[in-house]
């Protein structure tokens, strides 16, 4: 039955690994604007850099 | 130009995007003046006649900078979000920007003084978004958020840890000591302790919290038995660990606080999303108002708005204060008020209110009363004492958990001096007997019995169109022996609409092309009627009079009957439009006000079904009298005022009825408020959709019907549940008394009887539309 000394640790490390990942998520508010991500992925990623040339052309 | 089209919403939008803009030039006027001052300038005493200011919101945050957060209104794509995040990330000092589409906010942060924040929020609103404070019930309604993440993080671990123990506990019911060694059982349930000790005391907080409070208050509520057997089941779990015994609980307790949650979490989300959407809804109503001060126009938050000012209310703005028109005429539409479906024609002199919406042209208005003692504040008033004069209802699981407590708790202690005392039992045997009684009569099936059942009813009613605004509005709507209706809005659509007749093709096309100018409600229906294409004319709006173009050289006139040049009037009681061609003798359009088209087929339904129906209207008596007619309904009244509605809502009550309002206008908030339980249908304003418990959508009157079904249905299945949880307990305690239980039927009793219960719960899916 050695074979458990492996098999539990590793079994909650698993697990473990797979809440950590859904606690961050939560914490770092990934639920918070559903809608928004929908919309954002539309939005050229080069446009805000012309703004930041002129930010810094100020 | 391009043809203008023909829908409501563009028009909308358009008109709403054009006040923007010029309220916000008036702020880039002042936005010099205001940042002038040096930065360390007191908040409190801004330049009066200021920008529109949110200084008093502003946070001081962590990196020595300034923190907004504000609501905006009109974000409907990415365009949006990108124009406001980049216009705010092209200044330097804007430490951060974000606009979050689901709740329609911006947060806004940014270095250097406190001031700078007003000249970033006017550029926002100079991009023809408007923004509004979010009032501190708002910021409330987001801690209640705060509440939904707690347990979901908790019901994330308790989840985790219940997969994993049950893993555990498979090995050990499916072996016995000897089979399996001492040494691996003993290790078996030192990692079980090791996962579980943990989970209970992150993922229990919230009962422990709530147990606490309520016993240092000396009440008791569910959340102490819970408490209780959970934290006594792994005491009892961890001294039969160090000994070596059977009796070890963990996976039992893990479980228990995982269901539980899950029941909490359903509860709470449901409560946090009525509580936000009103919280936001009030918010919005705090807008600002063009003061004229020294003969320049500045904008003023309404709060600030003083007897004798004169304020610019634009075409299609709300007028902010009661008070009297001093410069200008227009049509005023009323109905938020009165449920008048025409608006009323003001000039110089005439009275108007706050909340009615200002149609055509731009008037001047003398402020008459603060807005905190106007019509509408007052109203707001007496829903607000109509509701803290509602007893408060006693929901069904409350009163199952008030006999669920001293029931349990004695039963325990009968157990323990059972054993004590008669078997003449070790104090550890009894004890350990006692808290078994304690962890079998798990409160999972009454935790679960009417969230489950909640959730599910709400979703099926949602996708019918049906919002449910609070908790227990299925329960209390179970309940109901009475209905009062609204007439206008409610009963009919609330909106006029064109009479199918024949009219002449190419005359309804010319009508429309100049209807489709107006934010008349005549004007919006006859545009509404007519799909194709429209002429592109240049339209004059005369308030309280018409429309006039010119059209191929001559001058076309779409409005009433006189001005049109039609001497002879009849008063039949329809709405009419008449255009006026100059060629050929004026036609008239006709409107009506028509009744949902299955109003009659449900009040009928539900006066089968033994309700008593009630009708009240601000209308006239004699139109009152005839939609009473068509519907079958015995008992109406018409010409009725809000505080009369509101009295005949308490007699109803005072006369021991349990009654349902149905209604739609401001009128009738103070009414939905008084109410056991209100409807309102989507088509209503703000205010009292905020009101009413629950909110239907559509042009049918069908959802009244169906709701209620939904709730007696789903009521009876709580109390199915209910009872399946009894019946659950009266097999397994005597089981638990007896000493019979081990953990394995500990388990399977609990998830069982969880799982029946939902299962149960489930059958409102099955329930055929009838």
């Amino acid at each position: 039955m050695d074979v458990l000394l492996y098999l539990i640790p590793i079994a909650l490390a698993l697990g473990g690994i797979g809440l950590g990942a859904f606690l961050w998520t939560v914490k770092h508010n990934q639920y918070d604007d559903l809608d928004g991500a929908a919309h954002r992925i539309l939005i050229d990623d080069d446009e805000p850099l012309e703004d930041e040339a002129s930010k810094k052309s100020k | 130009m391009e043809a203008p089209t023909l829908s409501d919403k563009s028009t909308d939008t358009g008109s709403k995007g054009l006040s923007c803009k010029t309220s916000s030039s008036t702020n880039a006027d002042d936005e010099g003046v205001l940042c002038s001052a040096d930065g360390t300038q007191e908040p409190e005493h801004k330049p009066s006649g200021a920008a529109q200011s949110f200084s008093q919101s502003v946070n001081g945050n962590d990196q020595d900078g300034y923190h907004l957060e504000l609501g905006v209104e009109g974000i409907h794509c990415a365009s949006c979000i990108r124009l406001i995040e980049n216009a705010m990330a092209a200044h330097s000092d804007v430490t951060n920007a974000r606009v979050n589409m689901s709740t329609e906010r911006l947060s806004l942060s940014w270095r250097g003084t406190r001031c700078r924040g007003d000249a970033l929020t006017s550029e926002v609103t100079a991009l023809g978004y408007k923004l509004y404070d979010l009032s501190n019930d708002t910021l409330e309604a987001s801690s209640a958020g705060a509440l939904e993440k707690e347990l979901i993080k908790a019901i994330a671990v308790a989840g985790f840890a219940a997969g994993n123990l049950m893993l555990i506990s498979v090995g050990l019911w499916s072996s016995t000591a000897e089979a399996m060694g001492l040494a691996t059982q003993s290790l078996f349930h030192w990692v079980s302790a090791l996962v579980a000790l943990p989970t209970i005391l992150y993922a229990g907080r919230p009962f422990f919290r709530s147990a606490y409070g309520v016993l240092k208050g000396g009440h008791t509520n569910m959340d102490v038995p819970i408490s209780l057997a959970v934290i006594l089941a792994a005491v009892m779990s961890i001294s039969e660990t160090l000994r070596h015994g059977e009796h070890v609980y963990f996976d039992s307790a893990v479980m228990l606080l995982f269901f539980l949650l899950i029941g909490r979490y359903l509860d709470a989300r449901a409560k946090g999303k009525a509580r936000s959407s009103a919280a936001q809804l009030l918010s919005k109503l705090a807008g600002t108002a063009a003061v004229y001060r020294d003969d320049q126009l500045v904008r003023l938050p309404l709060k600030d708005l003083q007897s004798g000012m004169r304020v610019l209310v634009t075409a299609g703005e709300n007028i902010p204060a009661d008070g009297h028109v001093v410069k200008g005429a227009s049509d005023i539409d009323l109905s938020l008020i009165s449920g008048e479906t025409l608006p009323e024609f003001a000039v110089v002199g005439t009275q108007v209110f706050a909340g009615t919406v200002n149609l055509t042209a731009p008037i001047e208005v003398s402020v008459d009363k603060v807005s905190n003692r106007s019509l509408l504040s007052e109203i707001v008033r007496m829903m607000e004492v109509a509701e803290q004069g509602a007893a408060k209802y006693v929901r069904l699981a409350d009163k199952a958990a008030s006999l669920y407590t001293p029931v349990v708790h004695s039963l325990g202690a009968l157990t323990f001096l059972g054993w004590w005392l008669f078997m003449q039992a070790q104090w550890q045997v009894s004890l350990l007997h006692a808290v078994t009684v304690l962890i079998i009569t798990c409160p999972c099936a009454l935790g679960l019995a009417v969230p489950v059942v909640q959730v599910l009813a709400s979703g099926r009613l949602l996708k019918q169109g049906v919002l449910l605004k609070s908790g227990d509005a299925l329960e209390r709507l179970a309940n109901i022996d009475t209905i009062v209706f609204d007439k206008t809005g409610t009963l009919t659509i609330g909106k006029p609409k064109l009479l199918d007749e024949p009219y002449e093709p190419a005359d309804l096309k010319l009508a429309a092309s100049l209807a489709v100018h107006s934010r008349h409600p005549l004007s919006r229906a006859l545009a509404a009627a007519y799909h194709g294409s429209v002429f592109d004319v240049i339209v004059s709006e005369v308030p309280g009079k018409g429309l006039t173009a010119k059209f191929e050289g001559k001058t076309v006139r779409l409005g009433s009957a006189l001005w049109c040049g039609n001497t002879e009037t009849i008063d039949d009681g329809k709405l009419e439009l008449w255009l006026d061609t100059g060629e050929k003798p004026a036609v008239p359009y006709l409107f009506a006000d028509t009744l949902r088209v299955d109003a009659a087929a449900t009040t009928q339904k539900l006066q089968r079904m033994g309700l008593k129906l009630v009708m009240l209207s601000g209308d006239r008596k004699s139109t009152v009298a005839q939609i009473a007619d068509q519907l079958a309904i015995e008992d109406y009244h018409g010409q009725v005022t809000p505080p009369q509605k509101y009295q005949h809502l308490t007699d109803l009550k005072a006369a021991g009825r349990t009654v349902l309002m149905v209604g739609d206008g401001l009128n009738d908030a103070p009414a939905l408020a008084a109410a056991s339980v209100s409807m309102s249908p989507s088509s209503a304003i703000d205010i009292t959709q905020n009101t009413a418990d629950i909110v239907f959508q559509g042009e049918r009157l069908a959802p009244v019907l169906e709701t209620l079904l939904t709730a007696r249905h789903s009521t009876k299945l709580v109390k199915q549940n209910f009872g399946l949880a009894v019946l659950y307990n009266i097999v397994a305690v005597p089981l638990a008394v007896v000493g019979l239980v081990t953990p394995l039927i500990a388990a399977a009793a609990m998830s069982g009887s969880s799982l029946i219960v939902i299962l149960n719960a489930f059958r409102i899916k099955i329930r055929s539309a009838n």
